[in-house]
């Protein structure tokens, strides 16, 4: 089975754009150009170019002795969240931006829920000197407002979402409602892989740059280019489609996905959308959805705003109904121990997203020889309110 | 041919109202259908609310947060209009977005509709792409007519793909945005309008988004086949109630 997009925008029978007809222009527009313009030299060298000077990569693959020693098996971290501004967001943006400027774009926007997407999306809109509005739902800007400050200090201009539930779904709404209203020279950049096509296959190749220096990186220090286990967290599924990507088709490699499970998966506070969520369209996509029965868009729960998010990607919801993908859900409880087992272990402070990814390891017995890599996308500073109120430091 | 496509072939201009089924009151939906039916509109909207409506601006977007709240949902609408047509004979379209009706399952839905006497629907996030692959051949052994809708920024090759699509009339959004009012149309707009009537399409064309009173109206009609008005019915009713259909309509006719 092939796990990648294709010809007409499905991954199996989810994707697809379901969009209305005032937006078919641009996205039209999109899918038509990005394959050719992604693909020129000259984009492809500034693209690189900036990964490499700007954003600080390639990230290091870090062998995580005192945790594999602690779980009896090999961890690697790849280390994302060493990226400028924190987080494996920004290898989308920087990617996203350079496509809008071919495409003669001069005003960007885009919808974020921790913040962390806003932040990226702002910082490469002043390196490009364009401008920049981000829509954050109403409850958002309160709970995340340090990234608030970073949006503004960076020159955006952030506009909250004052629709439905005011978080993270609201504000893709308000985004996707600027757009239709200011098409011509505005250009949506997209957090993860959602939305219609081609977006899911945009960002996740944008993000693909992850498993191309893992695979170089694990040769040289394990003499193999391919882990047993791939492993990361999924709110809308980019970080972990940027570490899947060069292994999606490749069966020996195992595919691991977390979700946030929040108080629980039967709690009615959780953002475990496989287990949840029911096949539905939401921003443009078809995709696992969570949703009343009635087919109304539901507010997850997660103690990570990261992860906060009533859909998945539509690559993602076909990894899981194939079984391509070993889909777990992780407690906030489990996460946060996880973080701080991390953060003690091996000194490195991980976003709340990565730490569920972390937790696995409480979850899951793995063989001593096998080679687990897990992305750590991000890492912990914009969450240390959350740390401090739960452990009470 | 449907009850649609017949009031299409009057040779006359046409309105038509959208309204939230469930807003402002849980059940004023059958009232509100045939005092608009008494007070002279040839068809109607019958809006299935959705918690995220993407292309909808401020004002249908509450009332749909509202009709929700108050209990508005797939299965109670079909109930409250399953004696529609002991009493109502102008056409009814449900205007709604995909989900509620994925969730339904396609073809009850459509079942249910023929049952009732829905003569089509608009969905604004179930595109011409997608309907024909997957879901036209289900449309029409239910008789529904699906509309599709245009933009100023349609090029002339997808407007002639939807009309050869369409089967009753084009929706003819009057500018690149989401649902809302204007007091007039600008030239720019009025030049679209005239463009698209000049390209003979098979299907008439009626226009919506923005259209708000007898000014409005007025400069739409004599480009197309119709219009429809929206946003600016909620906020009369959300305001008078079902008391003030009559004088609304009146205005927008300025009769
Ligand atoms: C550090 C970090 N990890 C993961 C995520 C989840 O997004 P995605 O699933 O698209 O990687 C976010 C989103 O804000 C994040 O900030």
């Amino acid at each position: 089975m092939n796990y990648n997009v294709d010809e007409k925008g499905y991954y199996g029978e989810f994707g697809g754009a379901y969009i209305p007809e005032m937006l078919y222009p641009n996205v039209e527009e999109l899918r038509q150009q990005y394959l050719q313009i992604t693909a020129e030299e000259s984009f492809q060298k500034e693209f690189r170019q900036l990964l490499k000077d700007y954003v600080g990569r390639p990230t290091p693959l870090y062998f995580a002795k005192r945790l594999s020693e602690k779980y009896n098996t090999k961890i690697y971290l790849k280390r994302e969240d060493l990226c400028h501004t924190g987080a494996h967001k920004v290898n989308n943006t920087i990617g996203q931006i350079l496509l809008a400027k071919r495409l003669g774009k001069t005003r960007i926007i885009a919808e974020t829920g921790a913040g962390q997407h806003g932040v990226a999306t702002a910082t490469v809109c002043a390196l490009m000197g364009l401008e920049c509005i981000v829509y954050m739902g109403e409850i958002d800007i309160q709970r995340q407002s340090p990234n608030v400050a970073r949006m503004k200090m960076l020159g955006a201009k952030v506009i909250p979402a004052t629709s439905g539930s005011k978080t993270l779904k609201d504000a893709t709404n308000e985004a996707i409602r600027d757009w239709i209203n200011n098409l011509i020279d505005t250009y949506y950049i997209i957090g993860s892989v959602v939305g219609p096509h081609p977006y899911p296959d945009m960002v996740a190749r944008f993000q693909s740059v992850i498993s191309e220096e893992v695979k170089k990186q694990l040769l040289e220090k394990e003499k193999r280019e391919n882990p047993d286990y791939v492993v990361a967290c999924v709110g809308g599924g980019s970080n972990a489609a940027g570490i899947y990507y060069h292994y999606l088709n490749n069966p020996k490699v195992g595919i691991i996905a977390v979700e946030a499970a929040g108080k629980g998966i039967d709690s009615g506070e959780s953002a475990a959308t496989s287990v949840l969520g029911k096949m539905g369209i939401i921003h443009g996509s078809k995709t696992l959805l969570m949703q009343t029965p009635d087919g109304q868009i539901t507010e997850p729960y997660s103690i990570s705003a990261g992860l906060d998010y009533p859909g998945v990607g539509p690559m993602h919801a076909h990894l899981y109904t194939s079984g391509r993908g070993k889909f777990i859900s992780i407690t906030d409880d489990d996460a946060m121990k996880a973080g701080m087992e991390l953060s003690q272990l091996e000194g490195i402070i991980p976003a709340i997203e990565s730490s569920h990814a972390l937790a696995i390891f409480e979850e899951l017995k793995f063989k001593k020889d096998d080679i687990i890599v897990l992305n750590l996308s991000g890492r912990g500073d914009k969450d240390l309110n959350t740390y401090i109120n739960y452990f009470k430091l | 041919m449907n009850r649609l496509q017949k009031t299409l072939q009057q040779d006359k201009k046409l309105l038509s109202i959208y309204f939230t089924a469930g807003y402002p009151n849980l059940n004023n939906t059958v009232s509100i259908i045939q005092e608009l039916e008494k007070n002279g509109v040839d068809f109607i909207e019958i809006g299935l609310p959705f918690s995220d409506p993407l292309a909808d601006g401020p004002t249908i977007q509450t009332s749909s947060t509202h009709a929700l709240k108050n209990g508005m949902n797939t299965a109670l609408l079909f109930d409250q209009l399953k004696d529609i047509r002991k009493t109502v004979q102008i056409p009814l379209i449900i205007m709604g977005y995909f989900n509620p009706i994925l969730q339904y399952g396609v073809e009850e839905f459509c079942k249910k509709c023929q049952e009732i006497g829905i003569d089509a629907l608009i969905l604004p996030d179930l595109p011409l792409e997608e309907y024909n692959t997957l879901y036209k051949a289900t449309f029409e052994k239910y008789n529904l007519s699906n509309i599709f809708l245009i933009t100023p920024q349609t090029s002339t090759k997808r407007i002639k793909e939807i009309d050869s699509s369409s089967s009753a009339f084009i929706y003819m959004v009057s500018s690149a945005s989401t649902t809302g009012t204007q007091n007039d149309f600008s030239a720019k707009q009025t030049d679209y309008f005239e463009r698209i009537s000049k390209l003979k399409l098979k299907n008439p064309q009626i226009v919506g988004f923005g259209i708000s009173n007898y000014e409005t109206f007025l400069s739409t009609i004599s480009y197309a086949k119709g219009a429809i008005i929206g946003s600016a019915f909620i906020k009369m009713i959300s305001k008078e109630g079902i008391a003030g259909i009559s004088s609304f309509i009146k205005s927008i006719r300025n009769s």
